[in-house]
């Protein structure tokens, strides 16, 4: 057994709630079980897990003084002007009633598993755990075994809650590496409608954590969720995360991913169509600079007939970052009349950036449209002279076409303040890599 | 204003430009006619700065600079511009947004007031009435599924809100309609003001219709080899490309 096999089992909790337990003890001999990968494992061929490996990330995540001055600085940046979202936010994975606004929506429950009542209890051990497969994701099966806590989201029947949630998970640096927890599952009963907004951040100073998140989402029949998930924390925050969703009968999920990059960071996206005529898209952004690395690994299981699905991915790669986007779309035997379509489009900023795309389509019905691309360019120079013929200097036009290269996937967001959120914020780190560039000219 | 004097320039190691020579003086209109390949448009190109496009012998000094000492950015706020034969299309990033740019860059160098963005969009919005563009192609990415001629258009409009003191324009007749054609025409001749100067770039004499030039040059085999005024124009539409290129060679 590697070390960080074992030592990841020592950080299991010392208490949890007993109705927890089984399923904790799953994930327990599922992780010691299991092998740390290789390069020789497929699904973990270009991403290495030495940076977890070698940091020792074994001291316990600790609840922070609440409301520190920087807290609630930090608050302020984090909010969503416009969005008029319900806030939720977690400090190191501790929930902050401080930092948080603790109004109540109509037809949309939250709760804390361990202050979850009995009715409850039952919906969350009916569903968590069954949309995050611990024997094919190893680090499912991690974050079962330590699990204590986590956020469950409940939206009843036929709710049409208009109020965003967003939850902000926020890491702040310890004295020790330490490594946390994050946990959420999502359960959209027939008919509702909500969105949810998973936000990750830390303060302005070097980080040394390691997330271990795992997110499951459930769509009843005729339900609709719109999910964003944005990695927005600083780069030496590790992060390895899931996001799994199962689709009933006419769901639709909307889905949009932003990821910069980190010292190691692995997202997996896993969404099963189990009812006819599912719906879902699923899109998202990378931008890894520096010596950086992200990795998408993107699923979408059609096993029912007539669903549809539509997945648009882009990154930037600068300096000497490397990204991973591997987009499989599996189609049943049963699935007949599935629309799917997925695009990945990538662009290299720097002659020492790279990246590994790979679509995968597997195949067995056949009365299926299916259709799959992916590019890896470099910007075009042609379109740079001709933003420098109209008097904007070079370093302008690179950002610009940066920006414009993303914008088309953030121009289409369901909730437009976020795009607003995002842009400046995506436009300073673009400005940022041109001038750093330069510097090492 | 703009000096040519010598000029060679190459293309991916293959000499175009053998021995350029051109003046034009503030306010005038030059005509540079010639057949395919005859490196007009690289002459465009060469002025405004293209990478690639190698500079291999000669001088051109443009307002009293040493024009091929600057980067393009530099050319265009020294008050050259190049409307594009083949402008690029920059899907995500929008036409206004990337006008705003230019303009705000342009009034920074000439020291003047920056607009505020009501301001700008009022200026924005009568171009675009007046090169007979829909103010939606404003909110839509540069050029982004924009036909030819609308292309076209929108060089027009940067041309019109960057007021350079010296336009080429690169074959901007070709594939349009006569109906947009004289909107080109009118655009010059509403910015012909006797300081500013213009090299118009093209195939076919239907342009000078509505453009009078005051001098027509003929290029071929990278040299001026014959100028003259419009009526050599009317010369080549009747006789073609052929008799020149035949005197060249001799």
């Amino acid at each position: 057994m590697s070390d960080f096999i074992t030592e990841a089992l020592r950080l299991a909790p010392s208490e949890a709630p007993d109705w927890l337990s089984e399923q904790r003890q799953r994930g327990w001999s599922s992780w010691k079980s299991s092998k740390m990968p290789t390069r020789k494992t497929e699904d973990w061929k270009y991403t290495r897990l030495k940076a977890l490996e070698q940091g020792a990330y074994l001291g316990r995540a600790e609840r922070q003084k609440p409301s520190s001055p920087t807290l609630t600085t930090l608050r302020e940046q984090l909010q969503v002007p416009g969005l008029d979202a319900r806030m939720l936010v977690f400090v190191n994975g501790f929930y902050s009633p401080e930092l948080s606004n603790t109004e109540s929506t109509d037809g949309m429950d939250v709760v804390h598993f361990s202050e979850a009542d009995e009715t409850q209890v039952d919906t969350i051990r009916t569903h968590l755990g069954t949309v995050a497969d611990s024997d094919k994701y190893m680090f499912a099966a991690l974050s079962d075994s330590w699990l204590d806590d986590g956020v469950f989201v409940h939206v009843k029947s036929d709710s049409k809650v208009i109020t965003p949630l967003h939850i902000v998970w926020l890491t702040v640096p310890q004295q020790e590496a330490f490594s946390l927890s994050q946990r959420l599952l999502v359960v959209m009963e027939p008919g509702s409608e909500a969105t949810v907004v998973e936000h990750f951040a830390s303060d302005g100073s070097q980080q040394n954590s390691f997330t271990n998140g795992v997110t499951e989402l459930v769509l009843d029949a005729n339900a609709s969720l719109c999910h964003y998930r944005l990695h927005l924390e600083e780069e030496h925050a590790l992060h390895i995360g899931g996001v799994h969703a199962r689709l009933e009968r006419d769901a639709r999920l909307n889905s949009f991913h932003l990821g910069l990059g980190s010292t190691l960071k692995r997202l997996d996206v896993a969404v099963r169509h189990e009812g006819e005529g599912a719906h879902c898209d699923l899109n998202g952004i990378y931008l890894p600079q520096h010596h950086q690395h992200i990795d998408y690994h993107t699923c979408i299981e059609h096993i029912r007939p007539h669903c549809t699905s539509r997945e648009a991915f882009r990154g930037i790669i600068s300096d000497n970052a490397r990204a991973v986007f591997n987009g499989r779309i599996h189609i049943h035997p049963d699935a007949q009349k599935t629309a799917a379509e997925l695009s990945n489009k990538n662009l290299l900023t720097s002659d020492k950036a790279e990246v590994d795309t790979k679509p995968e389509l597997e195949i067995y019905a056949d009365d299926v449209k299916c259709a799959h691309g992916a590019t890896v360019a470099q910007l075009d120079e042609y379109a740079l002279y001709y933003l420098r013929s109209r008097g904007i200097a070079r370093d302008d036009a690179q950002v610009m076409l940066s920006t414009g290269f993303i914008n088309e996937l953030i121009n289409n967001l369901q909730h437009a303040p976020l795009g607003e959120y995002l842009k400046p914020l995506l436009g300073r780190l673009f400005a940022q890599q041109v001038t750093q560039a330069e510097g090492t000219d | 204003m703009l000096s040519i004097k010598n000029l060679h320039a190459t293309v991916e190691g293959k000499e175009i430009l053998r021995g350029v020579d051109l003046e034009i003086g503030a306010g005038e209109v030059h005509a540079i006619m010639g057949p395919n390949g005859s490196g007009k448009s690289t002459l465009g190109h060469v002025l405004t700065g293209r990478a690639g496009y190698d500079v291999t012998a000669g001088e051109v000094s443009f307002m009293g600079q040493d024009l091929l000492a600057l980067e393009p950015e530099e050319r265009a706020l020294a008050g050259l511009f190049l409307a594009f034969q083949y402008p690029v299309e920059i899907p995500g990033v929008s036409n206004m947004e990337f006008l705003k740019t230019a303009v705000d860059e342009m009034r920074k160098y000439r020291e003047l007031e920056a607009l505020d963005s009501v301001s700008f969009m009022k200026l924005a919005r009568e171009v675009c009435q007046r090169v007979s563009l829909d103010q939606s192609f404003l909110k839509r990415g540069i050029n982004e599924g924009f036909s030819g001629g609308e292309k076209k258009r929108n060089e027009l409009m940067q041309m019109m809100l960057l007021e350079p003191h010296l336009c080429i324009l690169d074959e901007t007749d070709s594939g349009l309609d006569i109906d947009a054609l004289q909107v080109v025409a009118s655009c010059v001749n509403a910015m012909r003001d006797g300081k500013r100067s213009f090299l118009l770039i093209t195939h076919y004499q239907r342009l000078l219709d509505f453009i009078e030039p005051d001098y027509v040059h003929v290029l071929g085999g990278g040299r001026i080899v014959r100028s003259g005024d419009k009526s050599l124009a009317l010369e080549l539409e009747e006789h073609g490309y052929a008799w020149l290129e035949n005197e060249a060679v001799q």
